[in-house]
Formats: structure tokens, C-alpha cells, sequence
């Protein structure tokens, strides 16, 4: 048996030439998971048969002479709120345990046809709400770099079973920061694509107008090919953008020669580690270093993004999960009456963080209430993308950490719930504005944990932004290298 | 500067929010949300006279596709993962009679 590549890319190209089967790809994974997934828990699922079946077809598929696709033979995990058929879909809640969807997502359809071999589907903070995985109602991931450590969150097992070498690329959403954040704390890239490249069908819904789906990987080509593979329009989803895919991988060899990038200065100071702010400069010092022009710019409605975004996100989902009522799907709890039951089934069924939610939005859309803080918060979130677009005139690129700490400890965060949405303060953003944002690593924290920088474009921004993560991965400090 | 969140608020809250809440979660859930949203307040309190509100980053209007018959999902794969069927329609426990 050859040696088996580590990254999509070299396994797509050795699956598609011969050199290696998709059998043999799989197999490896499958071999590290049964060794740690047990102490990393990185996986609700994992599915073996299915993914076997997967490979064989892929093998038989390069035997006939037949191009399996630009993902052929590489093992790719789901974060468990995208439905896949017939095989449970749970968004790590009690609610929806058991559950098999009578439908794939869109994004599980595409990255089949492009060759990819699921192996799993992965932990997350229940409904992705939560920025460690410690919500999980199935216990915590741990993080690979440090098990001690929370993976981050929302999409924690996404990011870790990459981390981990699980499998080389994985799917999450990222709704205030949900795939950024935990790429920065383990140490791998993530991806938020503009909202609306990507279509959310299948997709389980947290809040329909921030969440988007993304890549994880391990390198930031990795990132471009899996991107490419799931983006572009989708009749099943109304908010899907009626666009050409931009060509990621060819715009990461192009540099950043005369690009402007601006340094969030509302993002740099009270809050940010002094660590992690020391990294973001030396990333900066990086761009600048490959031709790029680095200046500073002020965002000055970022600082209220966080108290926009958990009176926006949490009044959309307390409508969205308004379905999770005993009647089609999931948990039933009986009880005399259907009032009874739905209460009922909801109680057992959802876990702290999720009635927490569920609470704060139903508030914040009440009567007497929504014009004070839902109505508010829709106008802040007009502030920030008009700050955006002055910010834009000015620079192709913004940069700033992508997560305020490296890794914390487990229950550090989790008895003072406005301590754990502090986390999201550089991610959330970005999501109120629609706009693409992506984690790359770079170097590591005075703990020695990875330290994660982030790159902001406009709307459709993606390739430019490609470009320099590029030359930032090129830059990235070794994690292990003293930090001074 | 808006009112300090109630218990009591909190309980009518979870009542519209179907959930039942026990004595220790209303007292815990009015000091969390409370601080949530005092935090809140830096955006509560801000003069936004004159801005437009926006609910959705993308400027979309109505989305039509034509009206051709298209496929959906399995009917009887849907009731398979119900928690109560009957006659091929979900099941509920009784509706009319309630208390209102």
C-alpha cells in the first residue's frame, strides 16, 4: 500500500490517477478515528457502511476510466445539522435523536458528486448555538492540540476531526462565528463564504439570515477546492446568489501585491489577548512584507455587533425551532392535551443554552419589547455594513483575530453565559453584514495554543481574499516557534 | 434605559415559548438574560432615529421559479419518522376542549 496523502488535493489526484485507492484512503481514516475519536469525540456518527459503499463505487468508478471528480476518494466529515438521508441528523440535541432525514442537503449532494467519501457526522453546540461544544448534548469534543482545552464552537467536531487527521476536510455553518472560531482554536482553516454562495438547503436552520455553510481543512487550498465544489446557485434555497463561482484555486497563487488591508482598530485593543493582538501584527507585518499596503481602519458599529447579534440571532431562532413541537418529527413527550405535549416534548427535549435562546429571543420579539431591542438591533446591523462599505472604499481586505483567546479551558465559559458570547466579538461582524471571513493560522499563543488571524472581504470578496490567506499560510509561524 | 427583566417576565416569556420551567431555572434564566441584556442596553439606548432597519443581508424581494411540478420528498419516508401516525396523517393528542 503507497503512502496515503495527507491533504484533499494530493488524495484527489492520487485517487483519480490510480496511484491509491479510495478504499486504502479510507481505511487509514477510519484506523486513526477507531485509535482517538474516543478521546476526542470529534464524531455523533460515524458511518463506516456507507462510506465503505462510498469508496468501493469510487474505486470501481477509476477502474472503468471514469473521473470520479474533484474530490474523488477524499474522506469528508458533516457537521450533524446538515440532513443526510436516511442516516441520523441530530444537531446534538435530544429532540431530534433518532431522527433520519428524508432528504439530503444540497451541500451533501454536491460534495457526493464531486467524489468526496463521508465518514462521519460531527459534534456541535446543540442547534450551534454555543462556542465551545460544551453545549452538546451528546458531552463536550475535546481539542485535539490539548485535551484539556474546548475545541471552540459551534462546529467544535468539524474542526477537530481535521485537526486530528480524521479526515483532511470537513463541513460547517457558521452563524456568529461558528466555523471561524473553532478553525482558530485548533489550529486549521476555516471559511465563511458570503452568505448566500452557498445554498443552506438541508441545512438545519438556526438563524436564517446569518447562517451560511463552509469548509474546514488543513490547508487553505484545501479550503479553495472544497468551497468550489459545494458553492453556486440552488433553486431549493431563495436566499441562494445567482453568481458565477469565482476560481479559488487559481487566485492562491497570485499574491498581494499592492492590495490594501486594513487593520480593525476596533478589534485590536480592549478585550483581544495581548498575544493574540501580537500575532494579527506580525500577520500584517507578513502582507505588508509581500507587497501588500497595510493601514488602519475604524469600524466604530463593530462594537455594538454583539449586543445586535444575540437579540437578532436568538429572535430568529426562537421561530425557527418553534417546529420542534412533538407533531412531524423527533421527540414526542405525551401529555393529555397537544399544548400539554408540545410544551412537554420541548422541556426534555432541549438542552440549557437552546431554552436560554429560545427565551432571550421570544423577549426580544414580545410586545412592548420589539421595538427597544429587535427593532433596535435590525438598525445597528444598517450601521455596520454602512461601516463596511466605508471601510471598503478604502481597503480590499480587513484583518483581525479571529477569536479573542486561544483555546480556554473546559467549564471556564459555561456559568456566565455573556463571558462565552464575548468569544463571537471578532467573528459576528461579519455575519450581520453578509460577508465573507476566514480563519488561516497563524503561530501560536503564550500557552502554545494555536492562534488564528482573520481575513474580511466584501460581498463576493472570496478570491481576493483567497489570495492572502495564502500568503499568510506561507508566513504562518511554526505553532511550537517561542513566542516573543 | 429599559425596565430590569422580571421573574415574572421571564415565567410569561417561557409560557409563550412552550417551555416549563422550574422555580431554579426562572431564577437562574432572570439573572442570565438579565445580563444579556444589560449588555443589550449600549444598543438600546443608542438615538437610530432615521435609520432604515435591515433584516436580511442579501437585497431580495421575491423569488419565483416557474411553476412546473417538481418531485418532493417521500411521504411515507416523512411519516416513517413521526411520533405518532395515523391513517397516513400525524397524530395529536386532543385539541378541541382545552382549557384556552
Amino acid at each position: 500500500m503507497s503512502a496515503i496523502p495527507s491533504t484533499a488535493l494530493e488524495i484527489a489526484a492520487a485517487v483519480r490517477s490510480g496511484e491509491v485507492s479510495a478504499r486504502e484512503v479510507l481505511d487509514d481514516h477510519l484506523a486513526r478515528i477507531d485509535a482517538q475519536d474516543g478521546e476526542i469525540n470529534a464524531f455523533n456518527l460515524v458511518m463506516v457502511d456507507e462510506a465503505r459503499a462510498a469508496a468501493a463505487a469510487i474505486d470501481t468508478q477509476v477502474a472503468a476510466g471514469q473521473d470520479p471528480g474533484p474530490l474523488a476518494g477524499v474522506p469528508l466529515a458533516l457537521k450533524d445539522n446538515l440532513c443526510t438521508r436516511g442516516i441520523p441528523t441530530t444537531c446534538s440535541s435530544r429532540i431530534l435523536e433518532g431522527w433520519r432525514p428524508p432528504y439530503d442537503a444540497t451541500v451533501v449532494q454536491r460534495v457526493n458528486a464531486a467524489g468526496a467519501v463521508s465518514i462521519g457526522k460531527t459534534n456541535l453546540d446543540e442547534f450551534a448555538m454555543g462556542s465551545s461544544t460544551e453545549n452538546s448534548a451528546f458531552g463536550p469534543t475535546r481539542n485535539p492540540r490539548d485535551t484539556s482545552r474546548v475545541p471552540g464552537g459551534s462546529s467544535g467536531g468539524s474542526a477537530a476531526a481535521v485537526a486530528a487527521g480524521f479526515a483532511p476536510i470537513s463541513l460547517g455553518s457558521d452563524t456568529g462565528g461558528s466555523i471561524r472560531q473553532p478553525a482558530a482554536l485548533c489550529g486549521v482553516v476555516g471559511v465563511k463564504p458570503t452568505y448566500g454562495m452557498v445554498s443552506r438547503y438541508g441545512l438545519i436552520a438556526f438563524a436564517s439570515s446569518l447562517d451560511q455553510i463552509g469548509p474546514f481543512s488543513t490547508t487553505v487550498a484545501d479550503s479553495a477546492l472544497l468551497l468550489e465544489a459545494i458553492a453556486g446557485h440552488d433553486g431549493r434555497d431563495s436566499t441562494s446568489i445567482n453568481a458565477p463561482v469565482p476560481s479559488l484555486l487559481e487566485s492562491l497563487g497570485q499574491g498581494v501585491d499592492g492590495l490594501r488591508v486594513g487593520l480593525v482598530t476596533e478589534l485590536m485593543g480592549e478585550g483581544i489577548a495581548p498575544d493574540v493582538a501580537a500575532r494579527v501584527r506580525q500577520a500584517a507585518d507578513a502582507l505588508t512584507a509581500a507587497g501588500a499596503q497595510v493601514g488602519e481602519v475604524s469600524v466604530p458599529a463593530a462594537a455594538y455587533g454583539l449586543s445586535a447579534y444575540y437579540l437578532i440571532a436568538p429572535a430568529e431562532a426562537s421561530s425557527n425551532l418553534a417546529r420542534y413541537d412533538g407533531v412531524r418529527y423527533g421527540m414526542r413527550v405525551d401529555a393529555p392535551t397537544t399544548a400539554e405535549m408540545n410544551a412537554a416534548t420541548r422541556t426534555a427535549g432541549f438542552g440549557d443554552e437552546v431554552k436560554r435562546r429560545i427565551m432571550l429571543g421570544t423577549y426580544a420579539l414580545s410586545a412592548g419589547y420589539y421595538d427597544a431591542y429587535y427593532g433596535k438591533a435590525l438598525k445597528v446591523r444598517t450601521l455596520i455594513v454602512r461601516d463596511f462599505e466605508k471601510a471598503y472604499a478604502d481597503f480590499d481586505l480587513l484583518l483581525t483575530p479571529t477569536s479573542p483567546t486561544t483555546a480556554f479551558k473546559f467549564g471556564d465559559k459555561t456559568a456566565d453565559p455573556l463571558s462565552m458570547y464575548l468569544n463571537d466579538i471578532c467573528t459576528i461582524p461579519t455575519n450581520l453584514a453578509g460577508h465573507p471571513a476566514m480563519s488561516v493560522p497563524f503561530g501560536g499563543g503564550s500557552d502554545g495554543m494555536p492562534v488564528g488571524v482573520q481575513l474580511l472581504a466584501p460581498a463576493l470578496g472570496e478570491s481576493t481574499m483567497f489570495r492572502a490567506a495564502a500568503v499568510l499560510e506561507a508566513a504562518a509561524p511554526a505553532l511550537d516557534e517561542v513566542w516573543s | 434605559m429599559s425596565a430590569r427583566l422580571t421573574r415574572d417576565n421571564v415565567a410569561k416569556v417561557a409560557d409563550l415559548a412552550r417551555l416549563n420551567l422550574t422555580e431554579a431555572e426562572l431564577e437562574r434564566y432572570t439573572e442570565q438574560l438579565g445580563a444579556v441584556l444589560d449588555h443589550a442596553e449600549d444598543v438600546a439606548s443608542l438615538d437610530l432615529e432615521g435609520v432604515p432597519p435591515t433584516a436580511h443581508p442579501l437585497p431580495l424581494v421575491n423569488v419565483l421559479r416557474d411553476d412546473v411540478v417538481v418531485e418532493g420528498v417521500d411521504r411515507e419516508e416523512v411519516l416513517s419518522q413521526a411520533p405518532s401516525v395515523e391513517d397516513r396523517r400525524f397524530r395529536v393528542p386532543a385539541i378541541l376542549g382545552e382549557e384556552p
